[in-house]
């Protein structure tokens, strides 16, 4: 695995050529048929979801949705979903629990839209209410990060049995930039915010966060997108056959504490 | 308030510049000394503090309700003596080697009495056994890093097991910087609580104070079987700034207020501070399992 800097990884992450959710979708799985809409509003194009086989097996995709060109990007909105996204995937996933079919979610966002319909509609109880119902919901869970995974836009899709990111991707409690803007007002430091902020695919190892490292092509995933499809099905095959094996109980209290342990905190000794 | 005064009086006699001067949301500095004068940050207009203080810390012109500390809430919420904290000493580490945290947490502590942000533990109200979470926004704006997520997860566990109802009041800036990725998770830890506290077919009701805001909003806050919110208060996901970044106009002044939530169906509803004791005892009742009332 090479040796970047957060900063690095920044770089190769926002390569126009990085390969998206739309690109991997066909080369991973077969027969996708993508289901719209959460019955509530309207159809979230910046989360795309639907019913797939991968080998054989019917699983449920749900993806964060970046488009590779600018007339992409107005329809999924920068891969930036407003709660009626977050409503669809959950309306996804509770068919996937109905139907015994696990989860396959690929997060992929700088984050939650922040604008004025995205509050008027909820945006906070949309997340909220997503990362509730996936923890329970008795069906297994896998979450790739792609690239950039901001805040709780990316956690919304990231209560998972396991957690598996890209090696140049990045997950964040906000992105570089917020993170500069709100401890330093200078969106500009953003560079200098990547660096402190331990948010590659190793710090997050070592934070107990990420379960597994997913090999890129060389210099990054737009040198060979094939190559790197080939490992993120590999790896969900792996993972698949992990979680499959287990009770239902298990795995809901496995899912539990995955988050349940994380944290840091000191108390005096019991007496 | 006398003695206020008389130090504001002083200090500007002696040429000094008044310690801290109020913001106003354009940035301008307004010049108020503080501890004399009352500046509401919703409607802006100014009240002398003795008055701001006896009114509860409700603004008379446009009934925000402004902030409490913890303590300030417990004492007005719960009978009296009738408060156990859990996990008093908890204090956090330092999870990303965030520069300076260490030492800045040791001088909140210092300044506030608290060892985070949140005051957790087990009361009453009118007899009625609960949970109850407060946030302290005087302790980094009450952002949630794993002290806070650790010590709610702890207390809606407990309510779990011992088959009471959880009342958490809500304040919050979001997710704790510093903490980095471990804050975001304890968004994911405590709603996880929730989720299993809801199973159990307990009732939790949120109770929104200002502000409630980015990660707190989006996890446990906006979770309650019931959700209440003081007037006037701020309830929002994303910064204003950042959504006025965004459209590039200024949003109305009752963007994300608690009238505006409720408005939008997020809200069940909106509740002055001098009532709020009462309804939610009257909600407790109301919620009292079955088998029990034909005990009693």
């Amino acid at each position: 695995m090479s040796e970047l800097t957060a900063c690095e990884r920044l770089d190769i992450i926002r390569h126009k050529g990085r390969p998206t959710a739309l690109d991997y979708i066909p080369m991973i799985f077969d027969e996708f048929f993508e289901m719209h809409g959460d019955r509530l509003f309207r159809d979230d194009h910046a989360i795309m979801g639907g019913v797939a086989s991968f080998k054989g097996i019917p699983v449920t995709v749900i993806a964060e949705v970046k488009g590779r060109n600018l007339a992409e990007n107005q329809k999924c909105n920068f891969g930036m979903p407003h709660p009626e996204g977050y409503r669809k995937a959950l309306r996804l996933a509770k068919q996937a629990e109905k139907f015994g079919r696990p989860i396959i979610c690929f997060v992929d966002t700088a984050g939650a839209f922040c604008g004025v319909e995205a509050e008027q509609r909820g945006q906070g109880e949309a997340i909220a209410r997503n990362i509730m119902e996936f923890m329970t919901l008795k069906t297994p869970i896998i979450s790739i990060i792609l690239g950039e995974g901001g805040s709780g836009g990316a956690l919304a899709l990231a209560v998972c049995d396991e957690l598996a990111m890209l090696e140049n991707a990045i997950y964040s409690v906000i992105s570089p930039r917020g993170f500069a803007s709100i401890l330093w007002k200078d969106a500009s430091r953003e560079r200098e915010a990547c660096d402190i902020m331990k948010i590659t695919a190793e710090d997050l190892t070592r934070l107990k966060v990420c379960d597994h490292i997913i090999a890129e092509a060389d210099g990054g995933a737009h040198n060979d997108p094939m190559l790197t499809a080939e490992n993120i099905s590999d790896y969900i095959f792996e993972a698949l056959q992990r979680k499959l094996q287990k009770g239902l109980d298990e795995l809901v209290n496995g899912r539990y504490n995955k988050f349940r342990v994380v944290g840091e905190f000191e108390e005096p000794a019991a007496f | 308030m006398l003695e206020d005064l008389f130090s504001v009086v002083k200090v500007r006699f002696n040429g000094e510049k008044p310690e801290k001067s109020a913001e106003d949301k354009n940035g301008r500095k307004t010049d108020i000394p503080q501890g004399l004068l009352f500046k509401c940050p919703r409607c802006r207009n100014v009240t002398f503090e003795e008055d701001f203080q006896k009114n509860g810390k409700v603004c008379p012109h446009c009934n925000y309700h402004s902030r409490l500390t913890a303590k300030e809430r417990l004492d007005i919420t719960v009978d009296k003596g009738s408060f156990e904290e859990f996990d008093k000493e908890m204090i956090s580490k330092n999870p990303i080697d965030f520069p300076d945290y260490e030492n800045k947490q040791a001088a909140l502590r210092e300044k506030t009495g608290l060892n985070d942000a949140v005051l957790t533990g087990k009361a009453k109200i009118r007899g009625e056994d609960i949970v109850i979470i407060v946030m302290d926004s005087n302790y980094l704006m009450a952002s949630m890093g794993s002290v806070v997520g650790e010590k709610i997860t702890r207390a809606i566990e407990y309510g779990t097991a011992h088959r009471l109802p959880v009342i958490a009041f809500t304040a919050s800036g979001g997710a704790r910087m510093q903490e980095g990725i471990v804050s975001l998770m304890q968004m994911a830890k405590t709603s996880g609580a929730v989720a299993r506290h809801n199973e159990a077919g307990l009732l939790y009701i949120s109770v929104m104070t200002d502000p409630t805001t980015g990660g707190v909003t989006a996890s446990f806050a906006s979770l309650g079987d019931i959700i209440i919110a003081e007037p006037k208060v701020l309830i929002g996901f994303a910064g204003r700034r950042v959504i006025e970044g965004t459209i590039r106009q200024k949003l109305p002044d009752d963007f994300q207020s608690a009238e505006f939530m409720l408005e939008n169906g997020f809200v069940d509803m909106i509740v002055e501070r001098k009532k709020m004791r009462r309804v939610i005892a009257h909600l407790l009742k109301l919620h009292k399992p079955r088998e029990v009332q034909a005990d009693e």
